[in-house]
């Protein structure tokens, strides 16, 4: 605190929070609300560094089973890191470095040991933009169970049963010896998702998967999230807070917080509950802010 | 006056349509006509180059070109040249062909091609997908590629004989060519190949990656198909490069050869078309340096017709992500 400038507490009253406090002690005020009672996935003191920079700090969630979790806030708040660290995608980015723990059905997904791959066929991921392989609608889907040596008696099957659990058969029986990328955006979406339960996963991330869609096909990608929370725990990083008070059960609110001396924002955690209560009734300002539009 | 009003008023037919384009005007056309000249010089250059070439060559588009050995002695022929009373030496010579050269480049290609293409899109592969970018290796590996690129294709020829040397295999056999021109090319190959990779899209990669794929066989089943194309439009162009080359055959000892090579090819004795005609074109009899003339429009043909290949694979594959 010896390198803030002396002004700063005198202003401390007309400055946003974020300035006055440590980021150790902001994470502190963090606001749990009602956490599920069955989890399947969980993080304790989540730390990510890219390198040098902080990119997140300090989160600590739980993921219910068969819930749908919203990770909401600000662009740089560190929602699709803390997303990305969930299978080990981030293991991929050069210098990403994860402290605390990731638990899934209670074991540490990053103990030593563990490996990624492993994780990644328990826990699949859709994209932001939709990105099907270059191959026929067909091989799109057969491609996962086949590289993960899945035991399939009827591969035919298999895509069907995919697709139709994606909502996409009845628009593609007809064409599954057709490139993938004739199909619209909405419907390369939807192959990624059929792609991604074809592997039988536990959980499903998925990363802005509407924020290349139009309305129409963001409502249909909403009624499939929905669809699926039956059978499986997906977590959904989002832009759009009112997707996200659609389709969630859950939200976690983040936010970024300006380093002083280097200004690198590092996310934290500020506000986790149902969504109901935390669209309706937030607990902490900085959530209202954000919800009822008056910043990010 | 406001100043939109002063604008307006100088706006008038005099200022506007004077009849004159700035862009015309003298010293604009002087440069545009020093761009023009320095175009057309090169252009003309090798236009007059090959029409020359063409015509000095021109009696000589015929069969006899691909099928005959240079040189070589055919008593049927000389029977009947002894009977219009001419030298027989004079109709061997000018029926010389360039066989060895054409078969010799054409195995000389392929055992390059077999050469080059594993080595080559190996080390892209392990360059691109697997070795860390920040790493320093990496960075010594890529500007090593790149001087690699511009080392004269004699010292390669150098590099390879010594090789042979070593292995102590004979002389001017197809192999120590092979490995010489894979040497000069390998750089190529890497280069392209490794472009071509880098132009897959990451969210490929990382679509597989997420599935539970592992590396290797997001490598093998997503990445390499993908970039195929351009894979096979460097290596062509490569090639390409090298059927051309005589200066690294010189130095394995590639000589003239009047005989088909022997099964397996690769270590048999053979000729290279470019040493060939340069023989051709430093001989004495008029006839022969003809038959050099046309076997340089061969050659040419050969390789304009390898690089149109590359042109085609990139158009017909082209993808945009």
């Amino acid at each position: 605190m010896s390198t803030q400038p002396a002004t700063a507490n005198a202003t401390s009253e007309e400055e946003p929070l974020s300035l006055a406090l440590s980021i150790d002690e902001e994470a502190a005020h963090s606001v749990i609300g009602d956490v599920p009672a069955e989890s399947v996935m969980e993080t304790f003191h989540l730390n990510v560094y890219y390198g040098g920079f902080h990119a997140v700090h300090d989160i600590n969630l739980t993921f219910g089973k068969n819930e749908i979790t919203a990770l909401i806030g600000p662009s740089g708040c560190g929602k699709s890191t803390v997303l990305r660290c969930l299978n080990r995608m981030n293991d991929l980015v050069p210098g990403a470095r994860v402290e605390g723990e990731i638990s899934y059905h209670g074991q540490n997904i990053y103990a030593k040991g563990v490996d990624p791959i492993a994780v990644r066929q328990h826990i699949g991921m859709v994209f932001q933009k939709p990105n099907p392989f270059p191959k026929s609608i067909y091989d799109n889907i057969a491609y996962g169970p086949r590289v993960i040596g899945m035991k399939v008696d009827n591969m035919d099957d298999l895509v069907e049963e995919a697709l139709r659990g994606a909502a996409l058969w009845d628009e593609v029986k007809d064409k599954l010896k057709q490139s993938a990328y004739g199909l619209s955006g909405g419907q390369q979406q939807r192959l990624c998702i059929a792609r991604t339960i074809a592997t039988k996963p536990d959980v499903i991330l998925m990363d802005e998967p509407c924020s290349a869609l139009d309305p129409i096909a963001t409502s249909k990608v909403e009624d499939l999230m929905l669809q699926l929370r039956d059978d499986y725990t997906i977590i959904v990083v989002t832009h759009n807070m009112q997707q996200a008070a659609r389709v969630s059960d859950r939200t976690a609110f983040f936010t970024a917080k300006p380093d002083e001396t280097t200004g690198n924002r590092t996310g934290l955690l500020v506000e986790f509950d149902r969504t109901k209560r935390l669209f309706s009734n937030p607990a902490d300002q900085r959530t209202e802010d954000y919800i009822s539009g008056r910043f990010g | 006056m406001s100043s939109a009003a002063t604008t307006a008023a100088a706006v008038t037919t005099s200022t506007l349509a004077s009849g004159r384009s700035q862009d015309r005007d003298l010293r604009s056309l002087a440069f545009l006509g020093a761009l023009w000249f320095s175009l057309f010089f090169g252009v003309a250059v090798l236009f007059a180059l090959i029409v020359d070439t063409a015509i000095s060559g021109a009696p000589r588009f015929d069969s006899a070109l691909f099928t005959q050995y240079t040189q070589t002695f055919d008593p049927e022929r000389a029977e009947a040249l002894a009977a219009t009373g001419r030298d027989p030496k004079d109709l061997s010579a000018a029926y010389t062909g360039f066989r060895s050269g054409i078969v010799g480049s054409i195995i000389l290609m392929i055992t390059t091609a077999l050469l080059a293409i594993p080595l080559g899109v190996s080390a892209a592969v392990y360059l691109e997908e697997f070795a860390s970018k920040t790493s320093r290796f990496s960075k010594v590996v890529e500007v090593n590629l790149q001087n690699l690129a511009a080392v004269p294709a004699v010292i390669y020829g150098m590099l390879a004989a010594t090789l042979m040397a070593v292995v102590g295999v004979q002389r001017g056999i197809a192999i120590g060519g092979a490995v010489a021109l894979a040497l000069l090319i390998l750089p190529v190959v890497i280069i392209t190949t490794r472009e071509a990779l880098r132009s897959v899209p990451d969210e490929i990669r990382q679509g597989s990656l997420a599935l539970g794929a592992t590396v290797w066989q997001t490598t093998w089943r997503q990445t390499l198909p993908s970039a195929v194309p351009g894979i096979s439009t460097g290596t062509i162009l490569g090639l390409s490069r090298a059927i051309g080359e005589a200066a690294p055959l010189v130095m394995i000892g590639f000589g003239a050869i009047n005989f088909a090579p022997e099964f397996p090819f690769v270590t048999s004795k053979i000729e290279a078309f470019p040493l060939e005609i340069f023989n051709a074109a430093s001989d004495s009899k008029e006839v022969v340096q003809q038959a050099a003339s046309a076997g340089i429009i061969v050659l040419l043909a050969m390789i304009l017709g390898m690089n149109a290949v590359a042109i085609i694979i990139r158009n017909k594959f082209q993808r945009s992500w």
